[in-house]
């Protein structure tokens, strides 16, 4: 049973396509986050899920259920917003039973639903406060506890961390995801921010122009991007992209940054060969040369370095590869001086190849 | 310089160096202004005070030789008007009664109206807006035979319910455009989250945006009380004898003169019909210029 489908939805703002043709199908206790630079669309399909507003076209189901023609508080759905929306005027009780009261539920057991989510947030002492008296963080719980109290079918977030200070938002993260994981909600949660994406979600999809790019785990869009959007979008630094050509060598492809400098990939096909592709690398397969990649051997190449970044953890390396700009990540005590070749240990499993006509991954 | 007061490099001091004589100049100028603007209240508080002899016999400037309280109560509750010996004050009743209802009315419905443009939107909204506010344009008297039928079509003709109606329908104008522009501060994202949690548009009103509204609400119930209360032309063209609002029984008062003028008791009538919007500048100006500026959610 899925917790929400969306079937080829479109939307136009006049002569503007803000969405063109979305398809979503996401399970019951899915994780799933939209992410995607700004304008791509996804805070408009997260308001037509909710039915904050409409679509031009196609079908939206929430639990099995058609809700294209239904009011947003007969959707039965909660959401959680960017600025928090927490009524001004009321206390925080008041917040978490508006919902309730608008539907009639009996004072008993409005109180009895208060106390449960109170409890679960740990904002018992704030019950009787006004928004404008909490901290960000504090507005922040009390706004998912809105949601909570009414256990919906459908959670909606909307960008809801992108207000706290970012020592703030890693732990709402985290809590957030331990939320998930205690409750077993289905969410759909809306972000621009691709570490959140990665962090939180159990599925993620990538939008961009309306459209969207890749709808999958966090492990196989990170791993095998569907494009080159996707490819440099998810990840900081984003994946290098470096133009090559396929050629066979000793009998196995590999893609040929120039005459001499390549890198194997036997997995790509045969029709690729001896035609110009896109070798995708993430910065953390290009490593200083004593770092070894599984069991295979060392797979060496050599590069000038342009700058170093140290970041404490590790070191930020540009470096030009054959002509080409790449980053890679090295370990914090690697020496490198600035405008010397270097040789990097580049992990060869992980090496993705797109197509650049059509940007997309080129399949195995 | 005070700690605390923060200059950038180079700039001129603000606080610490003595006024030039330009300042000066322009200090006194401005005094002058205010001494003039305020010379015509003073002439009726001290002529309110002055007995009508006093006045007949010296000028109509003049300080006060005997202190005349009486003219107030005289001008309250006894003196002439029209035939009737009650004083001003059933015409202050009847202001009040125009008033105070009229306010309320335009007010609540400006509420209501600026909601509706503001925060919800809807086909043709900045049209309504624009239609509505261009009452805040039109001359009064321009209005004045509109209103005349239709008062006499309504059946109002020369009744205080007949200027209720009227205040109430023309401060719309105003009150919605107050309401409007205050309520476009209120976050788009609230009313959502309204929608979901199943209020309508009624219950979105009474329970988050009218306990947003205080600050907007005193400006425009100063604006429309001021502006009914000195209300002098529909007063006086639309009710005649006991149904006249305090401005246009003013006029009355001043032409029922028998045989001595009596100066003293008009000026009194003419301080005790300004007192209520003078106590409600005293108490709510500052209110008011807060309200305009203010922000719905900080």
């Amino acid at each position: 049973m899925s917790a929400l489908a969306i079937r080829n939805l479109h939307k136009r703002f006049g002569s503007v396509d803000v969405l063109k043709g979305i398809n979503l199908e996401i399970d019951r206790g899915d994780f799933t986050v939209l992410v995607g630079p700004s304008g791509c669309g996804k805070s408009t399909l997260l308001n037509i899920i909710a039915g904050l507003e409409t679509a031009t076209s196609g079908e939206i189901e929430i639990a099995d259920r058609m809700v294209n023609a239904i009011p947003p508080k007969d959707r039965d759905i909660a959401m959680v917003f960017q600025s928090y929306a927490l009524y001004p005027s009321m206390t925080v009780r008041q917040n978490i039973t508006f919902g309730m009261e608008c539907r009639n539920v009996a004072k008993p057991e409005r109180e009895a639903a208060v106390a449960r989510v109170a409890k679960l947030l740990q904002i018992e002492p704030l019950l009787n406060r006004k928004p404008g008296q909490l901290s960000g963080g504090q507005r922040q719980r009390v706004a998912m506890g809105r949601a909570l109290v009414r256990d919906p079918k459908l959670f909606l977030f909307d960008e809801p961390l992108s207000n706290l200070d970012a020592k703030l938002r890693v732990e709402m993260r985290a809590e957030i995801k331990l939320l998930h994981a205690r409750i077993g909600a289905t969410i759909v949660y809306v972000t621009h921010d691709q570490i959140e994406a990665m962090t939180m979600a159990t599925r993620i999809a990538v939008m961009h122009a309306g459209a969207v790019q890749q709808f999958a785990d966090p492990d196989t869009i990170y791993n095998r991007p569907a494009n080159i959007f996707v490819a440099r979008f998810m990840g900081a630094p984003p994946m290098n992209t470096l133009a090559a050509t396929l050629r066979a060598v000793d009998g196995v492809p590999h893609a040929m940054l120039d005459g001499t400098v390549g890198l194997p990939v036997p997995d790509a096909p045969a029709r690729y060969l001896n035609r110009p592709v896109i070798l995708g690398i993430r910065p953390e397969c290009l490593a200083e040369p004593q770092r070894r990649f599984g069991a295979a051997p060392a797979r060496l190449i050599e590069a000038q370095v342009e700058m170093t970044e140290p970041t404490g953890a590790e070191t930020m390396v540009t470096l030009a590869v054959a002509g080409q700009r790449a980053i890679g990540r090295v370990a914090p005590d690697t020496r490198m001086a600035i405008g010397a070749p270097a040789s990097f240990s580049v992990d060869t499993r992980k090496l993705c190849l797109f197509d650049p006509e059509t940007e997309n991954l080129i399949a195995a | 310089m005070r700690p605390g007061n923060i200059l950038l490099p180079g700039a001129p001091p603000v606080h610490d160096a003595a006024p030039g004589w330009g300042r000066r100049l322009i200090s006194v100028v401005i005094w002058l202004l205010a001494a003039a603007y305020l010379v015509p209240l003073a002439v009726v508080l001290l002529n309110s005070l002055r007995s009508a002899q006093e006045i007949a016999q010296s000028s109509m400037i003049g300080w006060p030789k005997t202190w005349e309280f009486g003219n107030y109560a005289v001008a309250w509750g006894t003196f002439c008007i029209a035939q009737t010996c009650r004083g001003i004050q059933p015409y202050m009743l009847n202001s009040a009664a125009i008033t105070l209802p009229a306010t309320f009315i335009s007010t609540l419905l400006g509420a209501v109206a600026g909601y509706a443009i503001s925060l919800w939107r809807f086909r043709g909204d900045t049209w309504i807006f624009g239609l509505v506010t261009l009452g805040v344009f039109l001359p009064e008297q321009m209005r004045l035979l509109p209103w005349a039928i239709v008062l006499r079509d309504v059946g109002l003709t020369n009744t205080i319910a007949g200027l209720v109606m009227i205040h109430a329908v023309q401060g719309l104008s105003f009150t919605t455009l107050f309401c409007r522009n205050y309520y476009l501060s209120i976050p788009q994202e609230l009313m959502k989250a309204a929608r979901i949690d199943g209020a309508g548009f009624f219950r979105i009103f009474w329970r988050i945006v009218l306990p947003l509204s205080p600050p907007i609400l005193v400006v425009t119930v100063i604006w429309q009380f001021t502006g009914i209360w000195n209300e002098f032309l529909y007063g006086v063209t639309f009710t005649s004898g006991t149904q006249q609002p305090i401005t246009a029984a003013l006029i009355a008062l001043a032409t029922s003169v028998a045989d001595v003028p009596q100066y003293g008791v008009q000026n009194a009538a003419v301080v005790l019909a300004a007192l209520p919007t003078m106590l409600i500048y005293l108490f709510g100006g500052r209110y008011f210029v807060r309200g305009l500026t203010a922000g719905a959610v900080k």
